[in-house]
Formats: structure tokens, sequence, C-alpha cells
């Protein structure tokens, strides 16, 4: 590589770097507590399943939900989930179709009972302040979509990160930290050397959280395009007055489509359905399918089966990029990797921005020479 | 040990080359199945991790 090349590699690093430093050190402070999200709330939880008798049967769906209106009265169903391994269904209502999240209540309801064992309404709390200010810093879509933009410059700030560290290692073997010389150069072989360990897993986490940040938009496309081509005859519809039974629509999915299971179900005119429709997710069984979601319609009017159809690319690349970003998907020794990692990129974000405040101070005291060059050719001369 | 000759390129990324397919592996294995699979994946991304700690425990003082 030429000096010219390395010094326009090093001002990309630079720009890109020093733009979203503050925002990824956001991001990497408030994911710590997000990691462990789900341990953290079952400190607190307090919806424990009451025991019973294992053949005890299950009241319908149609019970649950409800039970789930007659707490809140005036409301309407939203979506139903399914809890992976207890008879408990998590119901959320809200005024409107589509109303802001502030306004969804979600109940966890006991399939035995119907009785509600919590709502699960957290807008408030250390945890969801956590979760808001890393998924938009409280400013709704707009905010999100600005911090996807922030992962991206962290994407451009990582690679160009990796294509200076070729002039900078020249003479060096991997891993060297000169730690017993001035401060600044054992921060330097430090950044260097975290940087380029962590590499992978900073761009995955990265380009798989920028990606989660587009899901507004990708499901509103998804919704304008295949879900529009699956309803063509229902075109225009309004939403239904009275719904069909949801038992029955989920029963009709699971006979379509053999050995999946529901994930959720959409009612109808919420953002994962159509006006007209129950939008029964379903997933597959087996580890490496239950991931990737199937919606099949059934009319909410007559309790008819519609269609089906699997996700398109987007919509997968958007649901993998959910486990890939969390790293909730390898148990709890995954999380603390996943943590451990996330310290580190601190570290590299921290020394950093050290770095560049040490160069600049050192350049103002030898005032002539180009600091961009000097730190790349000076150091990597060593 | 600083060899004097400046490095071809792939002995300046040939280990982190390693480091980032070994990443990548233990990112996606664990997508697959659970049970041993999770293991190989929590062995994976301890590698970007014990990297980093060998090499500061090995810092020029």
């Amino acid at each position: 590589m030429t000096n010219r090349t390395i010094r326009i590699w090093t001002l990309i690093h630079k720009w890109t770097s020093l733009i979203c430093t503050l925002f990824m050190l956001l991001l990497c402070l408030t994911g710590l507590p997000l990691i462990f999200h789900d341990e953290i709330e079952s400190l607190s939880a307090e919806d424990n399943l009451p025991p019973m008798p294992a053949e005890t049967p299950m009241k319908s769906l149609d019970e649950a939900v409800a039970s789930a209106l007659a707490t809140y009265p005036g409301e309407r169903p939203l979506f139903l989930s399914f809890d992976e391994d207890r008879p408990v269904v998590n119901v959320t209502t809200g005024p409107t179709a589509r109303p802001p999240v502030s306004q969804m209540h979600i109940s966890a309801i006991d399939l035995r009972t119907t009785r509600i064992l919590a709502d699960l309404n957290d807008d408030q709390g250390f945890m969801h302040a956590m979760l808001r200010l890393h998924v938009d810093m409280f400013a709704g879509l707009p905010g999100e979509l600005f911090l996807g933009f922030m992962g991206f410059l962290l994407f451009l700030a990582t690679l160009s990160g990796v294509v200076i560290y070729a002039p900078f290692m020249r003479k060096l073997s991997f891993g060297t930290v000169r730690a017993g010389r001035s401060r600044r150069l054992k921060w330097l072989d430090l950044h260097n050397m975290l940087g380029i360990v962590t590499l992978m897993w900073v761009v995955v986490v990265g380009l798989t959280g920028v990606i989660n940040t587009l899901s507004v938009p990708l499901v509103a496309y998804w919704r304008s395009n295949e879900l529009a081509a699956m309803i063509a005859p229902y075109e225009g519809k309004p939403v239904p007055e009275r719904f069909a039974s949801v038992d029955a629509a989920v029963r009709k999915a699971m006979e379509a489509a053999p050995g999946m299971r529901p994930q959720f179900v959409a009612f109808p005119g919420v953002r994962f359905s159509s006006n007209h429709h129950y939008a029964v997710w379903l997933k597959g069984a087996t580890p490496a399918t239950n991931r990737i979601l199937t919606p099949a319609l059934i009319d909410a009017e007559t309790g008819a089966f519609t269609d089906m159809r699997s996700m398109p690319w987007y919509m997968l690349a958007l649901r993998l990029s959910q486990p890939l970003h969390f790293g909730d998907y390898g148990g709890l020794p995954m999380k603390v990797l996943w943590a451990v990692l996330d310290v580190l990129t601190i570290v590299i974000l921290g020394s950093g921005l050290y770095l560049w405040i040490a160069r600049r101070r050192g350049a103002q005291e030898q005032a002539g020479a180009s600091p961009g060059l000097r730190a790349v050719a000076g150091e990597a001369a060593e | 040990m600083k060899p004097r000759a400046p490095l071809p390129l792939p002995a300046i990324f040939g280990i982190p080359a390693a480091i980032a397919l070994v990443t990548t592996a233990g990112l996606v294995i664990a997508l697959l199945d659970d049970g041993l699979v999770d293991a190989l994946s929590w062995a994976a991304l301890s590698v970007p991790i014990l990297a980093a700690v060998w090499s500061w425990r090995n810092r020029e003082r």
C-alpha cells in the first residue's frame, strides 16, 4: 500500500469511528444488561404457574382472549403468542388495530384456567429504559433508523480498521502488546489486537443490529407486497365486525402445515396480518427450522383457509438477525461470552477515543507533521 | 519476537483470519441445533477472548 492509500483509509477509519463512537458506547453499555434480560426479569417474575394435575384440560384460545378483553374493556385483540414450554398464551390488546406500543396491554394467561398470571406491560423501570435507549433512544422510528445508520458507520470503521491493521503490523507478530514504553503505544497495540480478534463478532452483531433497525420498513414492505398478493381477492374489504373462532383458525392452520407449531397469531388489521384474516405464524419443530416462520392466512369472517406462503428472503434475514444480535440461542454460557465480547468492544471504542485525543494533543505539541500519516508511519516503523 | 523484514500479508492476516473463521462457525452452528453444537459454539466463541487474554499475558513490559 502506498502512503496515500494508507492515509485515505486512516481518514475513513478516523471519521466513521468519531461519528459513531459515542452512540456505540451507549449501545454497548445498554446492551450489556439486555443480554441477560431473561435472567434479570425472572428474578422479579410474579407469574409463577400454579401447580395443577398434568391432565388438566385446556380452555380454548377464544376463552383466553375473552379473559384478556374482560380485563381491558373497550379494547380489541391484536396478537396472541404461545409460550415455548408451558400452557400459557400472551394476549396483546389495544384500543385500535395499530396503536402505539405504549397503548398496548399484554396479559400472560394460564390456558388451564384462563386466569391472568401477569400483565407484561413493562413500560417503566430500568430494563425498559435500557431497551428504549438501545432501540431508538426514546425517539421512535427516526431514532431507530438513526442508530441503524450509526451501526453502518461502525461497519465501515471496522472494515477500514482491518485495512490499516496491515501497515501497523508490518514488523510486529500477531498479538504484540508493547506495554513497557509509552501509554499511547500500549493502548494502540491493545486497540489493534482487540479490534482484530473480535472482528467477526463485531461485524455480525453490528450488521444484524442494522437489519433489526429496518424491521418496521421491512414488515411494511412485506405487507404491501407478499401479503397483498396472498389476499388479492379480499382487496378493499373492511375489518370484519365479528371475528370467527381463533381456536378453530389455529387448528385449521396446523392442519394445513403438518409438523409445524404456532408461534403467534396476528389478528385482522394488525401489522402482521391483513384486514380480513387471522395470520397464524407457524414455526418448524426442529431447532434448525424453528426460526423460520410461515404465515397461514385464515379468513376471520368465515374461518376458511385462504393461503400459506413461506417468508421472502428479507423477512428471513430479519428473523435470523434477532438471535445473532441478541446472543440468546446458546444458553447462559453463550450470553456470558456475548457479555465479555461486548466489554472488549467497549475497550476498543474507549481506546480509539483515547488514541484520537492523545494524538491531537501530540500534534498540537509538534505542529507541522501530518497527524494521520505520522500515526501510521511512526508506529509501524517501531 | 520482532521480525526485521516487513511481513507479507498472509503472515499478518493468517491468525486473524483463522480466528474470524472460528468465530463465524461458532455463531452459525448454534443456530442449527441444541445440545452438543451449543458446547462447540461456546468453545469457538471463546477463541477470540482467549487470543486477547494470551496476548495481554505475553505483553512486553
